[in-house]
């Protein structure tokens, strides 16, 4: 046998929580290569203040959330701006959340209601005090300056 | 299809962590229990299995499937993976049945585990939440819980539902628990202490949410044939029913109610359904079982109800969307007490109503019990096989549970915002 031959070693330990039985610490990270594929003209919307939404080519459904293809009937569904102003369809203050949205609870999510549309739009809402926000109430919709490409780009505000 | 019966079943005890057992030999302690539980049954006259575990993040294992199955002695038999968010164990109960009822297996093993413990509360709420549209609905909340208060919020908005009547449930639920040894979090509550203990997303409290949890169940599943040689207090599968709706909450219709058969549309004229404050998914999912089970009112039609209480809200949304009572009416059904046990004193008092007692969750549910989200649909199959075999006094070591004469109950297992449901109806075959 040659001393020689052997595995390198690195000073790196290993956090560990507890011996009976041995817990340790893992560490996993990922990077996504995410495509909004039939989804992106939103989000390029979003670059331009505008809030886009689909009708079906078919049915006539009105989508405040865009999808391809129509839930109804299947047919293809066409691009059309939303209005920028809504009403408040429910809503709730989170305290707590997710890891990724914990440094910015509390926060206010709603479901915004749109003239003319069948479907509802999932969004943030600002500017109201933790307790204020109310069914029925107008709201409208901002953008930010310095897009993100994530539907938090829009929030909507008291009408 | 041929006729089914479930013939034995097994749980661990649910609780917070279990770092001393990883999912492999929690599922087999459940499956020991089991096989223990039925003399006549051995491993080797099971011909498959079907896993039940929701997420490979939790696990932080691909494949888990097959490494229960080696580590349970079921190599080289079939075996498949069943996933579908809160709904994964009540879906692995219906592939099993499938299995059986179709003539391919005698016998079928469902077996079902999460272990949730392995990161932190906030990285768990994460990981289930991307079970939420990740391109239009994760960024914006990233949080379940919000999702159903904002559901409970147009549920109160629409009907009068109150929070009392929500922290009701917790009070019951929590208190049957107390009689349940496998519960994580059994408890006395009173109105106040739900009220009080802190917000989590607007209305809905700590103690208006399920916890996470480590655990694991299994049932197993048989032919007449098989049956009738080993079983003597066997309980068939009498019905079977599976609904969906749509992932986005923002994408429910306002449509019509889709009507049980003790409903007419005169009930429901001016309801926009399912909207977000209930789930079209549990009643589709209740409507087919009925049908198949026979069930033409199924408040008079059923003993108890297991059903998925991952928040107080949904469980009142729940007895409406299972017909228990009219759309509407999920808080007065609590207030008169009916989906109480009679035999237990919560310290609270209930106002008459004209609604029949049907015992929901006399196990604890999954507020008391927890939510090891694939063993959690295989948990209320258990406790509802021990429920119609009569023998909840020797296997909780307490009879306090027990509905009294039960034969016929329902369990009922729910994903996402709705996403997928099923519900299955048991009866004593004796």
């Amino acid at each position: 046998m040659r001393k020689a031959i052997k595995l390198p070693e690195t000073e790196e330990g290993t956090v560990l929580f507890g011996v009976d039985p041995i817990i340790i610490k893992h560490h996993y990270e990922i990077d996504y290569i995410h495509s909004y594929a039939q989804d992106s003209p939103f989000f390029t919307g979003l670059t331009k203040k505008k809030l886009l939404g689909s009708r079906c080519t078919g049915c006539g459904y009105v989508y405040a959330t865009p999808r391809g293809h129509c839930m109804e009937c299947g047919t293809k569904t066409a691009w059309f701006e939303l209005p920028l102003k809504g009403r408040i369809h429910t809503f709730t203050t989170c305290y707590f959340g997710g890891e990724a949205f914990l440094k910015e609870t509390p926060f206010t999510l709603i479901l915004v209601e749109f003239e003319g549309a069948d479907t509802l739009f999932l969004s943030r809402l600002i500017g109201v005090a933790p307790g204020d926000a109310r069914i029925g109430m107008g709201v409208k919709a901002r953008f930010l300056r310095n897009c993100k490409f994530k539907p938090t780009d829009v929030y909507f505000v008291p009408a | 299809m041929r006729p089914v019966y479930m013939i034995s079943g097994g749980i661990t005890k649910f609780a917070k962590a279990h770092p001393d057992k990883d999912f492999r030999l929690m599922v087999k302690e459940a499956f020991d229990y089991a096989i223990s539980d039925l003399p006549g049954l051995s491993r080797e006259m099971i011909d498959g299995s079907v896993c039940s575990y929701f997420s490979d993040h939790f696990t932080r294992q691909l494949k888990a499937g097959a490494m229960v199955q080696d580590y349970i002695g079921l190599c080289p038999k079939p075996s498949k993976r069943v996933e579908g968010g809160g709904a994964t164990g009540g879906l692995c109960f219906h592939s099993a049945w499938e299995a059986v009822a179709s003539g391919r297996m005698e016998v079928c093993l469902a077996m079902g585990f999460e272990t949730m413990s392995r990161v932190n509360t906030w990285k768990g709420n994460e990981f289930i939440a991307h079970a939420s549209d990740t391109n239009f609905d994760y960024p914006v909340g990233g949080f379940y819980t919000g999702y159903y208060a904002m559901m409970v919020q147009r549920h109160m908005f629409e009907f009068g539902t109150t929070v009392v009547q929500m922290a009701k449930v917790a009070v019951k639920n929590h208190g049957n628990a107390l009689h349940n040894p496998y519960a994580q979090s059994p408890g006395k509550l009173v109105i106040e202490d739900v009220r009080s203990s802190s917000m989590v997303a607007t209305p809905l409290t700590t103690l208006d949410c399920c916890t996470m949890s480590d655990g694991a169940a299994v049932a197993i599943l048989a032919s007449e044939e098989t049956t009738r040689k080993l079983c003597s207090r066997p309980v068939r599968i009498t019905g079977i029913g599976c609904g969906t709706d749509a992932m986005r909450m923002a994408d429910r219709p306002h449509g019509k109610v889709i009507l049980l058969p003790h409903e007419t549309e005169e009930d429901y004229r001016d309801l926009k359904y399912p909207g977000v404050h209930s789930f079209r998914g549990g009643r589709m999912a209740a409507k087919l079982a009925y049908g198949m089970a026979g069930i033409t009112n199924p408040a008079k039609g059923l003993d108890f109800v297991e059903l998925h209480d991952a928040y107080t809200s949904s469980e009142i949304q729940t007895y409406e969307d299972l017909g228990l009572c009219r759309y509407g009416e999920g808080g007065g059904f609590v207030d008169s007490g009916a989906p109480f046990m009679p035999n237990i004193d919560y310290g609270l008092d209930f106002k008459s109503g004209h609604w029949k007692s049907v015992p929901v969750n006399p196990s604890g549910g999954l507020l008391a019990c927890g939510h090891p989200v694939g063993a959690t649909g295989l948990m209320q199959a258990v406790f509802a096989f021990w429920q119609l075999q009569g023998t909840i006094g020797k296997h909780l070591r307490d009879a306090t549970l027990q509905v009294a004469n039960a034969k016929r109950g329902l369990i009922h297992s729910h994903a996402g915002t709705g996403t997928y449901i099923t519900v299955t109806i048991m009866e004593s075959a004796p």
